[in-house]
């Protein structure tokens, strides 16, 4: 099977250095001729070769604005880490107006969806007593990490639909309910801190059909939008969402929502990592829920956001404040009659195993004692000049046929010695005819004369 | 002349040593067990029970022992994990095997550790499991973990 990925490479503007492949948390990325390659069926869209690349090779491709004009009546669906792109002399409701300003007929905030999902958290939490501890939906590389690197806990993943996913289908009612559009008329567009909610929206996980049409990158509608907030009609009637939905755009905002029961909160993809193995090892059991986030700081860390992520996480903060944090933003029974009602009903997550070295398992167990035979006799550097990001991982490679011993530096040198140590002795071994004695044997051998 | 592998007799082991009371690395033996069994397809459900029986196994060797090895043989079918360590040994087996007796020392127990599931987890995630134990010589776990519907779902535990 193909995957989409919003995470693509520039091939012109890769240099073939080996900094993606060693920040890359699922390895999915080699550097082969002088060109990164991304292992589609292993990568997540965590963004994290975005940030490290230095020559700007890795992009995330987000929709045009242009495709505003493919539909009669437009949507925006801010995501909460929006909000913490603004410092304190800007309110939610200027934001909502400046969006309108840039083109959109509408505005659902994805904090709005956000609040019925809270809702719907907590009733799950209360009803289903096992598996412990359930685990968010809401951020998309976790689902995926999960399913390509820890398939046996797809059974952890909470079943409801994302924040976004809600807001859409609120905004795609309002459209039906007030203006009476049919629904290939509305485009409900998300505007996105990463590029793993547009391979979402693309590809979802879980779902037959999203309900979002397409998502911009956060940083150019922030960058579009900036020069017209002034001028920005007050949006404040456009205001749905509670102060904890916004929450929701920072590390610790869904968990503080949520409210009740041992709840830990963890960002940052390889903390979630670390974690997710003590999930596996059965040690979390006495947690109920985990907000797992990919990226530092939470969405506001996203690798399509314009502020530093800090300071959006402490925007965010002191935006809840400021709104009073006043309970529950949407009612229980509400939130949960409204996701029972959705058309497309959320199926369980799919395991996703990538580490399987052959079909037949007689053979897989032989790769792998080949490879931890390679692995023996590999330098154990990580040195990634082989363009796999670990000796491990070159020793896969090597398993699968997809690399060869002597691409490791040090192997090659190794062998260049003894052959040209090999070189240097056949030199010595003259032909009999040509051999010159040397001073000792001169007087020593007296048969000659 | 047939190779092992269409014998049936292909075989995988690893052997890891482990320290008493070395926290540092402590859980990173299986961590190469699970590795291994997700290169040899296991089943994600299979993998997760052999990584909690490894991890319990590794994990009562450093709380426990002085020192002890970790022995696993991969079969297709399925993977046997054998913890033998140089310890105090287990004076009462059946109360060892009650949830919630643990005999751990109370710093340990302090860092989360020693919460007397070790051995009842490693039992209820293998399909076959014996223990024995000398007092004073040291203590010999055994657990075999199925290859179960290969590649299926990762359903439980």
């Amino acid at each position: 099977m193909s995957y989409f990925h919003s995470v693509t490479l520039q091939r012109a503007k890769c240099k073939g250095c080996t900094n993606c492949i060693k920040r890359c948390p699922t390895e999915a990325i080699r550097v082969r001729e002088g060109k990164a390659h991304i292992l589609e069926e292993r990568c997540v869209d965590c963004g994290e070769c975005i940030r490290i690349c230095p020559n700007q090779a890795k992009v995330a491709v987000t929709d045009r604005l242009e495709r505003l004009e493919e539909f009669r009546y437009n949507v925006a669906l801010p995501a909460p880490a929006f909000f913490g792109q603004f410092g304190r002399d800007v309110d939610p409701g200027q934001v909502l107006g400046g969006l309108i300003n840039l083109g959109f007929d509408h505005v659902v905030e994805v904090a709005l969806g956000a609040d019925v999902v809270t809702a719907a958290i907590r009733r799950y939490l209360r009803e289903h007593p096992q598996p412990r501890p359930l685990i968010s939906s809401a951020c998309p590389t976790v689902v995926r990490l999960i399913q390509v690197r820890f398939p046996s806990l797809v059974d952890h993943i909470i079943p409801l639909h994302t924040p976004m996913d809600v807001a859409a289908l609120l905004a795609r009612r309002q459209a039906r309910e007030q203006h009476g559009l049919a629904d290939g008329d509305v485009g409900t567009w998300f505007i996105t801190p990463c590029p793993a909610k547009l391979t979402a929206v693309r590809q979802p996980v879980g779902m037959t059909l999203s309900e979002v049409t397409g998502a911009f990158s956060m940083a150019e509608i922030y960058g579009m939008m900036l020069p017209l907030l002034a001028q920005a009609p007050e949006g404040g009637e456009l205001q749905q969402a509670s102060a904890h939905g916004f929450g929701w755009g920072r590390a610790g905002g869904e968990n503080q929502a949520i409210g009740a029961g041992a709840l830990l909160s963890v960002d940052g993809i390889h903390n979630v990592i670390a974690l997710l193995e003590e999930v596996l090892r059965d040690r979390l059991g006495d947690l109920d829920y985990l907000e797992l986030q990919a990226c530092v700081a939470g969405c506001v860390g996203g690798s399509l956001v314009a502020e530093n992520p800090f300071v959006g996480r402490t925007n965010l903060r002191m935006l809840t404040e400021r709104l009073g944090a006043t309970g529950p933003g949407f009612p229980e029974e509400a939130a949960v009659r409204l996701l029972a009602e959705a058309p497309q009903v959320r199926g369980p997550v799919e395991p996703r195993p990538v580490m399987r070295l052959d079909e037949d398992p007689a053979r897989a167990i032989s790769k792998t004692e080949q490879l931890e035979r390679v692995l023996e006799s590999l330098p154990g550097l990580d040195c990634g000049s082989c363009g796999s990001p670990h000796c491990r991982s070159l020793a896969e490679d090597i398993v699968r046929g997809r690399a060869f011993e002597t691409d490791c530096v040090f192997k090659l040198r190794e062998q260049v010695h003894a052959l040209a140590a090999e070189m240097l002795e056949l030199a010595h071994r003259l032909p009999p005819a040509m051999g010159q004695r040397d001073e000792g044997e001169d007087g020593a051998d007296s048969n000659e004369a | 002349m047939q190779t092992p592998e269409e014998r049936g007799e292909a075989r995988l082991r690893l052997e890891f040593e482990v320290t008493g009371l070395d926290f540092a690395t402590a859980g990173s033996a299986a961590t190469r067990v699970k590795r291994a069994l997700e290169h040899v397809g296991f089943s994600a459900r299979a993998v997760r029970r052999a990584a909690i029986t490894a991890y319990e196994a590794e994990m009562n060797i450093v709380i426990h022992a002085r020192r002890g090895l970790l022995k696993v043989c991969v079969a297709p079918e399925a993977v046997v994990i054998v913890a033998a360590d140089e310890g105090p040994g287990i004076a009462d087996l059946e109360l060892a095997m009650q949830e919630g007796f643990s005999t751990a020392p109370e710093d340990v127990r302090e860092m989360g550790f020693g919460a007397g599931m070790g051995l009842p987890n490693m039992r209820r995630c293998s399909d076959h499991f014996t223990i024995q134990s000398v007092v004073g010589r040291g203590t010999t776990v055994r657990a075999v973990i199925k290859n179960d519907q290969v590649g299926g779902r990762g359903r439980g535990v």
